[in-house]
């Protein structure tokens, strides 16, 4: 599903990512710790496609094909999505009427037909109403006034929605409660499925009692210097990153 | 009597004054306006076309971009064929071709109660209420209206009358020709109104229009005005709306802008009585070479009055848009609540905004503030779009469309905002195929 094959990406001439190696097998869901500022998010960035940063080196394997160069609109039909960290506020674009833009363009742009209006409000009201996203949220502009649970159970929703065959989630449960977190986690969960690989980003270990992956893998200065199974998120909330604070050898 | 002579006229300004003296006998009117077209034409030759020093006009140096200017209409034309803009839009619709009403081609249903009559008429009649609304201004380009204007639409709404239908003036010039229109609105004290301008011409017709627009709105009246620019490629635009409101007024007005080539929009509202509130928005679109400027000043000369503006611009490719906004607060109006905000889009690093909000206040006891921001499509909101599978064109749109609805939707009337709305998408589904 996803090969990452020696990516090396830099912004504004510094390099951020060193050299990133890392497969995850269709259906799996693999986690990304690290410390801050080892490249988490800007690999999630990288991976969506985000202008800005120059990719110098390396492969990102998606479905067979190299997507390095491919617009972000276009990974995101093809079967990519990231789950933003900080979704954004857009005044002015009521909630729904990004959301069915965002479902029919990729319906577009997979050559299949756009959604009618009544197929399109019975698919957002059966997600929004596990996710506890209300219709007055849906009417709001997109994200504004939302608290960060409201603005992580829409991207939650979105994703839901859109289907995708990787998902990224970057820091989703930053800014959460406990009860948010139970809430989109579950959200996470039910969307768990065969056909679907997930990359989990988090700097700690409680999202992962929740959402549970098949592998953790560490990030430090911008590479994988470590791969395990679940018990490994439990040992670094026990250790700390400390020993992985250093420059690569 | 001897004004200072200003030694060197513009090719323009020598045209102007040929045209005046060729037609000044034939212009209709009693002869108390052929005296008042005389003064006129004596102070715009003390004037001159609008220049870069003449501050009011600051960004629109009319003395450069004016080379030549048209002929006066001489003849009666035909209708040309030009798409309705606003189809499917409920409205009574008044039309005025090359600055004369024409009631053969114009519906007057569903607005019973109303008075419609050619203002050429009021003119022959001396009727003073022309020239009154824009006595005090000081503008070059409203005298050389009043020294030539030819004729337009006179509308009384009569006291009291709720007038649902909107009723459009739809002005429309057809061909190389220089216009210069005067319509007179007045709305009478608790009547209700909803009033359509619109202006447009032929594609590849430089032709010059000149509008003035004189409005007085009575005591409690409510009255929405929307004016839609959709001139030709080639045109020059300007627009005067002068307008003053009676106490405990409603008054909402919209301007869209985004044809001609060189454009001017100028309105001049005045608070006459108290407890009355404004809402001035604006939305204009540019591309290619064009020019449009708004200017506002909005006078509060009464206490207790309450008046918000609003004006967006998006500019593309080398384009220009000018807003200069003023609010003045006279010594006795205590108790302004005023607040103006402009904010440009610019959607290529070649276009330019400029911006001029200002606020004049003689009162103490008030609440006035104005900002202007001016920037790009945010990249972080524009790759949000993208991420979820939304192309940039269609992204770029989303963004535009949400940036313009908050001015027009400012209007309050939903037919109206839904029609304005539905140009801003065409405007923007056209992008990058009129560069000029």
């Amino acid at each position: 599903m996803l090969e990452i094959k020696n990516l090396h990406a830099s912004i504004d001439g510094k390099e951020i990512l060193r050299g990133v190696d890392l497969v995850v097998p269709t259906g799996e869901v693999h986690a990304i710790m690290g410390p801050n500022g080892s490249g988490k998010s800007t690999l999630s960035y990288v991976l969506a496609g985000r202008d800005g940063y120059d990719v110098t080196d390396g492969e990102i394997i998606f479905d067979g094909e190299n997507i390095v160069e491919t617009a972000p609109e276009e990974r995101a039909s093809a079967g990519v999505f990231l789950a933003f960290q900080y979704p954004l506020e857009i005044p002015g674009v009521a909630t729904m009427t990004f959301l069915k833009a965002a479902l029919n363009a990729q319906r577009k742009a997979r050559g299949e037909d756009e959604l009618t209006t009544p197929d399109f409000m019975r698919r957002v009201k059966a997600a929004s109403e596990k996710l506890n996203v209300t219709q007055e949220m849906l009417r709001r502009p997109l994200n504004v006034g939302f608290s960060g649970g409201e603005k992580k159970r829409n991207e939650i929703l979105q994703m839901a929605l859109l289907e995708p065959k990787l998902a990224i989630l970057d820091e989703t449960d930053s800014g959460l409660d406990i009860d948010a977190l139970r809430v989109v986690s579950e959200g996470v969960n039910a969307l768990r499925s065969p056909d679907r690989s997930m990359l989990v980003i988090t700097h700690y270990q409680r999202l992962l009692d929740h959402i549970v992956p098949d592998k953790v893998h560490v990030m430090s200065a911008g590479r994988i210097v470590r791969t395990g199974g679940p018990e490994l998120a439990l040992e670094l909330e026990a250790k700390g990153y400390a020993d992985y604070a250093g420059e690569p050898a | 009597m001897n004004a200072e002579p200003r030694i060197l006229r513009t090719q323009a300004e020598d045209t102007l004054a040929l045209e005046f003296a060729a037609a000044r006998t034939r212009l209709p009117g009693s002869p108390s306006v052929a005296a008042a077209r005389e003064v006129a034409f004596a102070d715009f030759q003390k004037a001159g076309l609008p220049h870069r020093r003449t501050e009011p006009w600051r960004y629109t140096d009319l003395r450069a971009l004016l080379r030549t200017v048209p002929p006066l209409v001489s003849e009666r034309a035909e209708l040309p064929a030009i798409v309705d803009p606003l189809a499917g839009l409920d409205r009574a619709r008044l039309v005025v071709v090359d600055g004369a009403y024409r009631p053969e081609l114009s519906d007057l249903s569903g607005i019973d109660g109303v008075t419609v009559r050619p203002l050429a008429e009021l003119l022959r009649e001396g009727d003073e209420r022309i020239g009154r609304e824009i006595a005090t201004l000081d503008d070059a380009v409203v005298s050389l209206n009043a020294a030539l204007m030819t004729g337009g639409v006179a509308i009384d709404v009569p006291a009291g009358a709720k007038i649902a239908r909107a009723i459009e003036i739809a002005h429309v010039t057809t061909g190389l020709l220089q216009t210069h229109t005067r319509n007179l609105v007045t709305i009478g004290a608790d009547a209700s109104a909803r009033i359509l301008e619109t202006h447009v011409g032929p594609a590849d017709s430089a032709y010059q229009a000149n509008i003035v627009t004189e409005a007085t709105v009575g005591d409690r009246a409510k009255v929405i005005w929307a004016k839609l620019q959709l001139e030709g490629a080639a045109a020059v635009h300007l627009g005067t709306f002068s307008v003053s409101i009676g106490e405990e007024t409603e008054f909402d007005h919209l301007t869209l802008m985004t044809g001609a080539s060189i454009s001017r929009s100028q309105t001049f509202l005045a608070f006459a009585g108290e407890n009355a509130r404004a809402g001035l928005f604006g939305a204009t679109m540019v591309r290619g070479k064009q020019h449009a400027d708004i200017a506002l000043t909005v006078d509060h000369a009464v206490p207790n009055c309450a008046s918000r503006e609003l004006f967006k611009a998006v500019m593309d490719e080398r384009s220009e848009g000018v807003f200069q906004g003023r609010i003045n607060v006279r010594p006795a109006a205590q108790k302004t609540d005023g607040r103006m905000m402009t904010q440009g889009l610019l959607l290529s690093e070649d276009a330019s905004f400029f911006v001029k909000p200002e606020l004049e206040i003689f009162a103490d006891d008030v609440q006035c503030a104005h900002g202007a921001t001016s920037g790009e499509i945010d990249e972080d909101i524009l790759f949000y779009l993208l991420s979820r599978g939304i192309s940039r064109p269609e992204a770029e749109t989303l963004l535009v469309t949400a940036f313009l609805a908050e001015a027009i939707e400012g209007l309050g009337d939903e037919a109206i905002g839904d029609a304005f709305e539905a140009i801003a998408r065409d405007w923007l589904a056209n992008r990058g195929q009129e560069a000029k």
